[in-house]
């Protein structure tokens, strides 16, 4: 009943707003009861340790259908909806002032966190994905209308690009439910488990090109990432929090839980085509990040170069990368929810976010130097915060896989590579954090505000939840890796 | 028995240093209060820790998914640890004391009392990790409290330029540093020194992979401990206030690769391709060092180059097998190179921040006990008998003679160009007449920055004899070298003294000009060009491609053609995009509804 709760509080707060209910109040006291209800989950209601899925609870929709709105959580879903949570609450302290339709602005982004919170939560296909739709339709509505910049075009670009996505993801959806025999069939997460044994290998094959292609372009698996630096930088701040912090993630988190553990030898015959992309991820889209002259679109791009090293660990094929993935899932979006967040109180003071145009922040602003300069280090993996961990069990469990003295296979080279991505996400991190930051004080910006003080409790909540599992990721694994344990028992 | 009294030794600073950031912001004196206390704190607890011998610390789980990975926060309490807890905190203490002097009246007083207890922390957990994955982590650590020291004047661009230099260039050494330790770990089966140090055979048996992962391992301590190639950060990184240039710069952090590579001496011992590597990587660097030191201005850069060039003496032993005398040298280093750069310091502050030794000259007079603990300073430094450094350094070239010949002569060379320079800024900054309306009305320093000095003069001094150095370290075995090592060292220090005496008493301006030491053989800024030839061109490139190809051509093409479809949707009057957007959701019902139950 607990996750009844937590994902229709949103929802419910949404259409209060649009009844007429005090908007941001509202969305507030929904985004901190929401907040509570997991975080009692976590401390109370979840087992840790336990396989299997827990807190589950079914309501039936069809019988014909054999559809169940069935919810329930196994390490990974818990950790999920605890980052939604979280970057929730951040995306609603961090809306600055809204100039029009305040009440269908705050409905949208509540929209986005029950979309999402109902996605994680689910364990049934349909819902699954049909959570995920109705969060994704108000991030285009929020960056149409409230958007910056060039936001038509912002806003189409992501609406077909993530349209697309979520075809073919639902291509490969139907193609999934229907490769198993017809008296197996069902929407359920765990009877599709069961069943998942009997899909031939070239159907997996084939199904699994599709889910990756699918999710991928949600997440921006290169060469599909072009939406995404532009769609963050048009969006207002909370939406550009909610999306690359929370709602992108689905994509990944369909991958931990359908592709890998229904479709391994899908995984398996795929692997080098998912390494080489995540490459480009990387290295690539790594490289074009250093050549950004805004702030704006260098954090989008480096959002994006990020997603290549979750990829990688589900890519590694081993135990070790997919707790790593899902750690850096958890990580990343908490520090990139931070970096929006803050670029957008930069942007309402500045009107500027061209690295050149700024500089010595750190004098005028210090709290928010301080915040983006933690943020920073975040997201380059600096040792404490949760990203670095992540990172490390990616990296180790990459390289591990068919680790031979005598020869490199290609998850040694991927590894080697993906380490460089390491000093190239470093140069631009600093180069702009210098640019923004440091150096002295132009004239103009004198006299700019610093962060409102009440902002320091949702960075509080982000950076601790980050140092916390930095600094005791045995705490994230015992949660997540029986999700994993059983699809890989010995690697 | 397992105590918890040396995790106290890492966490008191770093405590320290989160009650400052997130209490005694606003209130500076009681910061730097707080972060003396923690460090006097480590030094205590260090001393209770170095008298027990047979101490152990309690060990945490950091990562546990064994059999694939088992990180633990374990503590190693060996010799070669002690000694350098009480190095680091010691010194680090009496630093810290320095700083209330130096950095009295800086507005970011309780930034840089929160940095310095945050690099003690980072530092102190280098010494102490007892397995790669800490040392890694804490190795990052002190990276960042680096960079944030080194930036702490943020708003000169020179200290933001080099801070983050510092951070990147150590990172590239960390690359190779990280992907070593994979080869180490996927090799051996553990991350654990004793456990790898056992299991080394696995790895022994083929020596190309272990030489790479040796080489890639030593990576990291030539970016830390700023080795050719990658010194460059080194000399930059003066831009930071002195006592960090002393504390960071010079005694501890930079030494830390060296300390890092005796640790795992089971490792690199057992390839001797990689070892003659690290020998001549360590003798490039401290013969180049030096010729870039012997045509210095700024005071703080010539002991930078001093630095980078007696690091090279450490790699250098380590190449040559002997670790003993690496940390030998490190020993009495840390003491007499603080030492050097807390006089600079003293010297700076007194004349208002002037750097350029050719804007000092007479000081003897002026600055008396900053004057006779420069000297012992630059007596220990350059080997002169019986100060600490002659000792230490003797007992590498030792080494070298018996090992390698060429490597042995050119620490010989070094030896002199470093008795050169240094004499050349002694005599330059206390000798002859002021040349600077600062240098004639310079004072001494308060006391609480005299008392560091002093304090630090004694241990430069006598820490080389070796019935005090034998306390703390082992050292290295007696060579059957007789007299003839020692002989040769004392004439090229005392070649060096005299040259530098004749050239330049009595100068109002450098007499030998050479551009190609004194702009460090250009590497600033070949590697400047070969940044902009490769990464920045790949960076334009590559964003080039982004928008115009793979954006422009390949989404805008089809996105075109959707705004054409729009417009014929359009003729059903819904023009916005909410409409649009529900459209869309309208159309993913249908299509389920027509796929599924059709």
């Amino acid at each position: 009943m607990i996750l009844l709760f937590i994902v229709f509080c949103p929802i419910l707060a949404a259409l209060a707003i649009l009844i007429g209910a005090p908007a941001r109040r509202t969305a507030l006291w929904a985004a901190i009861l929401t907040l509570a209800a997991t975080t009692l989950v976590y401390f109370g209601g979840f087992e840790a340790g336990q396989r299997g899925f827990q807190l589950v609870s079914s309501w039936p929709i069809s019988a014909d259908w054999r559809i169940n709105f069935t919810l329930g959580l196994d390490g990974l879903s818990l950790m999920m909806l605890v980052l939604t949570a979280i970057v929730t609450l951040a995306a609603i302290c961090f809306t600055g002032e809204i100039k029009q339709h305040e009440h269908a602005f705050y409905a949208c982004l509540l929209f986005i966190a029950g979309g999402a919170m109902g996605a994680f939560a689910s364990l049934d296909l349909f819902f699954f994905y049909a959570f995920h739709e109705l969060a994704l339709i108000p991030t285009f509505l929020l960056i149409g209308i409230w958007g910056t910049g060039n936001r038509q075009v912002a806003a189409w670009k992501i609406t077909i690009y993530l349209g697309t996505g979520s075809f073919v993801l639902l291509l490969g959806l139907i193609m999934l439910y229907r490769s198993v025999p017809e008296a197996a069939r069902s929407f359920d997460f765990r009877a599709l488990q069961k069943a998942a044994s009997t899909i031939p290998a070239e159907a997996q094959g084939n199904i699994f090109l599709l889910l990756l292609l699918g999710f991928g372009i949600l997440v921006s698996l290169f060469p599909f990432h072009t939406w995404a630096p532009e769609a963050y930088a048009s969006a207002p701040p909370p939406a550009a929090m909610l999306h690359a912090g929370v709602l992108k993630k689905f994509g990944l988190y369909g991958l931990l839980r359908l592709a890998l553990p229904l479709l391994p030898e899908g995984a398996q015959q795929w692997s080098t085509l998912l390494i080489v992309l995540l490459l480009g991820n990387i290295i690539y889209v790594g490289l074009v990040t250093i050549a950004q002259k805004r702030l704006d679109w260098m954090l989008g791009y480096s959002s994006v170069m990020h997603m290549g090293y979750i990829f990688l660990g589900i890519a590694s094929g081993t135990l070790l990368g997919t707790n790593g993935a899902a750690l850096l899932i958890f990580a990343h979006g908490i520090s990139i929810a931070l970096l929006f967040g803050l670029a957008g109180e930069i942007r309402q003071r500045t009107g500027t976010l061209v690295l050149t145009d700024l500089g010595g922040l750190g004098k005028a602003m210090p709290r928010a130097a301080l915040a983006f300069g933690l943020a920073a280090f975040a997201a380059i993996g600096l040792p404490g915060f949760a990203n670095f961990t992540g990172e490390v069990m990616v990296l180790f469990g990459t390289f591990r896989n068919g680790a031979n003295p005598e020869r490199f296979t290609i998850y040694q080279i991927a590894t080697v590579l993906a380490l460089w991505g390491v000093v190239i996400s470093a140069v631009y991190m600093l180069r702009a954090y210098r640019r923004v930051f440091m150096g002295a004080l132009r004239e103009s910006w004198s006299g700019l505000a610093d962060l409102n003080g009440n902002l320091r409790v949702p960075i509080g909540i982000l950076i601790a939840a980050s140092l916390w599992f930095g600094f005791f990721p045995q705490s994230f694994v015992r949660i997540v890796s029986p999700a994993f344990k059983s699809y890989f028992v010995s690697k | 028995m397992s105590s918890a009294l040396p995790w106290y030794i890492l966490l008191l600073p770093f405590f320290a240093s989160v009650a400052i950031v997130l209490f005694t912001k606003s209130h500076r004196g009681l910061s730097a209060a707080i972060s003396v206390t923690a460090v006097l704190g480590s030094f205590a607890a260090s001393c209770v820790v170095f008298a027990s011998p047979n101490i152990r610390a309690l060990e945490l789980t950091w990562i546990d998914l064994r059999p694939v990975l088992y990180v633990p926060l374990g503590l190693v309490l060996d010799d070669l640890s002690k000694t350098m807890l009480l190095i680091v905190t010691g010194i680090g203490a009496l630093i810290h004391i320095y700083s209330l002097g130096y950095m009295k009246d800086d507005s970011g007083k309780s930034r840089f009392f929160a940095s310095l207890s945050f690099f003690m922390f980072s530092m102190l957990g280098i010494v102490l990790a007892n397995n790669f994955v800490m040392m890694f982590i804490f190795w990052e650590l002190v990276g960042v409290s680096s960079y944030l020291l080194i930036g702490h004047w943020f708003e000169r661009d020179a200290a933001a330029e080099a801070a983050k230099k510092a951070f990147i260039t150590n990172r590239i050494g960390d690359f190779g540093f990280l992907l070593g330790i994979l080869m180490a770990w996927t090799a051996t089966g553990t991350i654990v020194f004793q456990d790898m140090a056992q299991e080394v055979g696995r790895i022994t048996d083929y020596p190309e992979y272990l030489t790479i992962a040796v080489l890639l391992i030593f990576c990291g301590a030539v970016g830390k401990s700023a080795q050719f190639p990658l010194h460059v950060w080194l000399p930059d990184a003066m831009e930071g206030p002195t006592p960090i240039s002393a504390l960071i710069h010079a005694a501890t952090m930079v030494a830390a690769g060296v300390y890092m590579l005796a640790r795992i001496g089971f490792l690199i011992q057992a390839s001797p391709e990689a070892l003659s590597v690290i020998a001549w990587i360590g003798t490039i660097t401290a013969v180049m060092a030096a010729l870039i030191a012997t045509q210095q201005n700024d005071i703080k850069r010539i002991l930078a180059y001093s630095t980078l060039s007696q690091l090279g003496y450490m790699v250098m032993a380590i190449g040559l097998a002997s670790g003993e005398a690496a940390m030998f040298h490190l020993f009495t280093h840390a003491f007499f190179k603080a030492l050097l750069f807390l006089g600079a310091g003293s010297i700076i502050v007194m004349l208002h921040h002037e750097q350029n030794i050719w804007k000092m000259g007479g000081l003897a007079g002026r600055l008396g006990i900053t004057f006779l603990t420069f000297m012992v300073g630059t007596l220990a430094l350059i080997g002169f008998p019986p100060f600490s450094g002659f000792f230490s350094k003797d007992a590498i070239l030792a080494v070298a003679h018996e090992k390698n010949r060429a490597i042995f002569w050119l620490g010989l060379f070094t030896a002199f160009l470093t008795a050169f320079y240094m004499v050349r800024l002694v005599v330059v900054v206390f000798f002859g007449k002021a040349r600077s309306e600062h240098a004639r009305a310079g004072r001494e320093a308060p006391w609480v920055m005299i008392a560091p000095l002093i304090l630090l003069a004694i241990p430069a001094f006598a820490s080389g004899f070796s019935f005090v150095a034998k306390i703390f370290l082992p050292l290295p075995g007696e060579h059957e070298t007789g007299w003839l090592v020692p002989g040769l060292a004392l004439t090229a220090t005392v070649a060096g003294i005299t040259l530098a005496v004749l050239l330049y008493r009595r100068r109002e301006s450098d007499p030998v000009n050479l551009p190609l030491f004194r702009n460090g053989f250009y590497l600033n800024e070949i590697y400047g060009f070969f940044i902009k030839a490769s990464q920045e061109a790949l960076a334009s490139l590559s964003a080039f491609i982004d928008r115009w190809i793979l954006d422009a051509g390949l989404v805008r093409g089809p996105s075109r053609a959707t705004w054409g479809f729009g417009s014929i949707l359009r003729l059903l009057q819904v023009g916005n995009l909410q409409a649009y957007a529900f459209l869309f959701g309208l159309g993913i019902v249908g299509l389920i509804y027509f796929t599924l139950f059709r």
